[in-house]
């Protein structure tokens, strides 16, 4: 087991280093216990799902990330980043995200299996005045 | 997975969820086993509802998965994403048993759009089944009535059930100390506050529906903090967009507790005066003080006003769950906890997300699952023995509908402070420029997408 002084002193280690913090291998897929820099990109991963669908694999007209090229994902971060490429929303995101994390992401997309997405069936509803 | 396994976890499931399988006979053999997974309360006495299955001694091995068990209270936006996502990243080596009384997921993003008429309820109401099935969670659908945290032991009507770790997405309740009288169920179907989607959702639109042209809709904002920041304003577009086409004589009066429009005030204050002008009328520092039912007429600390159609949502605090487990330790309203973990500062083993939470994120459903992800993800390792993601970051888009297409967002990432020990927002945060019909799309495929991820 780690110690979480001991995950804090890696996390010194690289940012002393001046390496990339946070990467991102595909250990994920088979275990359950990861290292900080995949655990944080798994996460902020997942945080994109609200508007790119599970896994970047998009219902709506919002662009599906799954399976992108990771020159394209990082041209177009960057770009939504640095303000060169116009968005109705991204700039916001992108200029949150530092560059170690954009290229971790678009490693974490690019390996993921575009799929036709689907969406939540709706059902009528049941009035239950308990609620 | 182990297949076998699986397959006795969905019996499970099944059994939970059918009354007459609760009849089960009790063997003696089990009631020592210290991974009872449900009891039930009958006539007869205290019984294990699973007891014939546990007796198996093969099944008592696959019925005590190696990571343990994580209880989950409430099943929207927050909880029900705990869930999957603790099923998912554990690889189902972590058994999830949620409790919700409700049978139906019914959303409230979105939900202000039916009182604007472009949505049905029926387009915001889905079934808990998919996400149950599809990630092997064991389902309740029931209330706590006891939360004991030091035996680790929740107690429902239909039995009690032991954790290792016990998460709380309990979302609001409604504080009513300075209007009593809204309490019931009767008041509220005259007066309805509209802020949990369903059935008062459902009546507040028959009710602008039935409004006379000419009439007078009344809403308030209670005092921040309050489940979802530009929702009330939201709402007053939506009933405005409503009787500017179909009641143009009408008027909507928005009293705000708050001094200003609580969120992306700039558009809001600009639609009032345009889109909305000669419509909304917005008073800000108006306190709701007390409400007659019967005259639908709202007294604040000015004025008196006199309504056909009243609206009135009450201030807010953490869910009755959180209360009862006694982890409402900030301003006796909402639930502090860490943000590496979401664990409570007041209770060990027990974690708080989404709504009830005291944090200085907006109290929205991307936040819930946000929140609910980053609780998985170290849920999952604090279970493995390893510590948690040491900087969590995540992402939050919140839409407003001015109208039935246009929308307007605010968006902000947060990361995780390590100095300051709070989420805090990054650079380059900020709302829309103005609404559109573009954006009204995106919000759209917001919701399919949240939905997908969460009931899917």
């Amino acid at each position: 087991m780690k110690h979480p002084n001991q995950i804090k002193s890696i996390v010194l280690t690289f940012i002393l280093a001046g390496l990339p913090l946070w990467g991102w291998s595909a250990e994920a897929t088979y275990s359950t216990t990861l290292l900080p820099a995949t655990l944080h990109i798994r996460s902020l991963a997942a945080s994109c799902a609200a508007c790119h669908g599970e896994n970047g694999n998009s219902v709506g007209i919002t662009p599906s990330l799954a399976g992108l090229n990771v020159s394209y994902f990082t041209t177009q971060m960057l770009a939504f980043k640095n303000g060169s490429l116009p968005a109705t929303v991204m700039h916001r995101h992108a200029k949150g995200i530092q560059e170690d994390e954009i290229q971790a992401l678009a490693k974490y997309f690019s390996q993921q299996k575009r799929v036709t997405a689907i969406p939540a069936p709706t059902q009528e509803y049941r009035a239950h005045h308990a609620d | 997975m182990p297949t076998k396994s699986a397959h006795h976890k969905t019996k499970i499931s099944d059994l939970m969820q059918n009354e007459a399988s609760f009849n089960a006979g009790p063997t003696k053999s089990n009631l020592g086993e210290r991974r009872d997974f449900l009891k039930t309360a009958t006539a007869a006495g205290t019984i294990l509802i699973t007891s014939n299955l546990l007796s198996m001694p093969s099944f008592a091995r696959a019925s005590k998965p190696p990571l343990g068990r994580v209880v989950v209270i409430g099943g929207g936006y927050a909880g029900l994403t705990a869930a999957k996502y603790i099923r998912l990243w554990s690889l189902r080596s972590i058994e999830v048993v949620v409790i919700e009384k409700s049978s139906q997921f019914v959303s409230c993003p979105l939900s202000n759009l039916v009182l604007g008429g472009s949505r049905s309820i029926n387009d915001l109401t889905f079934s808990y089944d998919i996400t149950q099935k599809n990630y092997g969670i064991k389902w309740v659908q029931d209330e706590a009535s006891k939360i004991d945290t030091n035996a680790k032991k929740i107690t429902m009507k239909r039995g009690e059930i032991t954790y290792d770790r016990l998460i709380i997405a309990p979302g609001i309740d409604f504080i009513y100390d300075s209007l009593p009288n809204l309490q019931t169920v009767e008041a509220q179907s005259q007066v309805p506050h509209a802020w949990k989607a369903g059935w008062q959702t459902i009546n507040l639109r028959q009710q602008l529906e039935a409004m006379p042209d000419g009439g007078v809709f009344v809403m308030n904002v209670p005092r921040a903090p309050y489940r979802c920041p530009p929702g009330p304003y939201e709402r007053a577009c939506q009933v405005a967009s409503y009787v500017k086409t179909h009641k143009s004589k009408s008027k909507v009066i928005v009293l705000d507790a708050n001094p200003e429009i609580v969120s992306k005030k700039s558009l809001f204050t600009k639609i009032f005066n345009e889109m909305y002008a000669g419509i909304i009328d917005y008073r800000p520092n108006n306190i709701v003080m007390e409400v007659d039912i019967g005259s639908k007429t709202v007294t604040t600390d000015f004025e008196k006003f006199s309504a056909n159609v009243l609206n009135i949502i009450p201030p807010q605090r953490a869910g009755k769950p959180a209360q009862m487990a006694g982890v409402v330790n900030a301003d006796q309203r909402w639930c502090e906890v860490s943000f590496l973990t979401y664990e409570s500062t007041a209770v060990a083993n027990l974690h708080v997300i989404g709504d009830a939470i005291d944090s200085n994120l907006p109290k929205s459903a991307h936040m819930a699952t946000n929140q609910a992800k980053i609780c998985a993800s170290a849920i999952v390792h604090l279970l493995s023995g390893l510590a948690p993601d040491p900087v969590p970051v995540f992402a939050n888009t919140c839409y407003s509908y001015v109208n039935d297409t246009q929308a307007m967002h605010v968006a902000n990432v947060y990361r995780y402070n390590e100095a300051k020990k709070i989420m805090l927002a990054t650079e380059g945060g900020g709302v829309s420029a103005s609404p559109s019909e573009q954006e009204g799309q995106f919000a759209e495929a917001w919701a399919n997408n949240i939905w997908s991820d969460v009931l899917t």
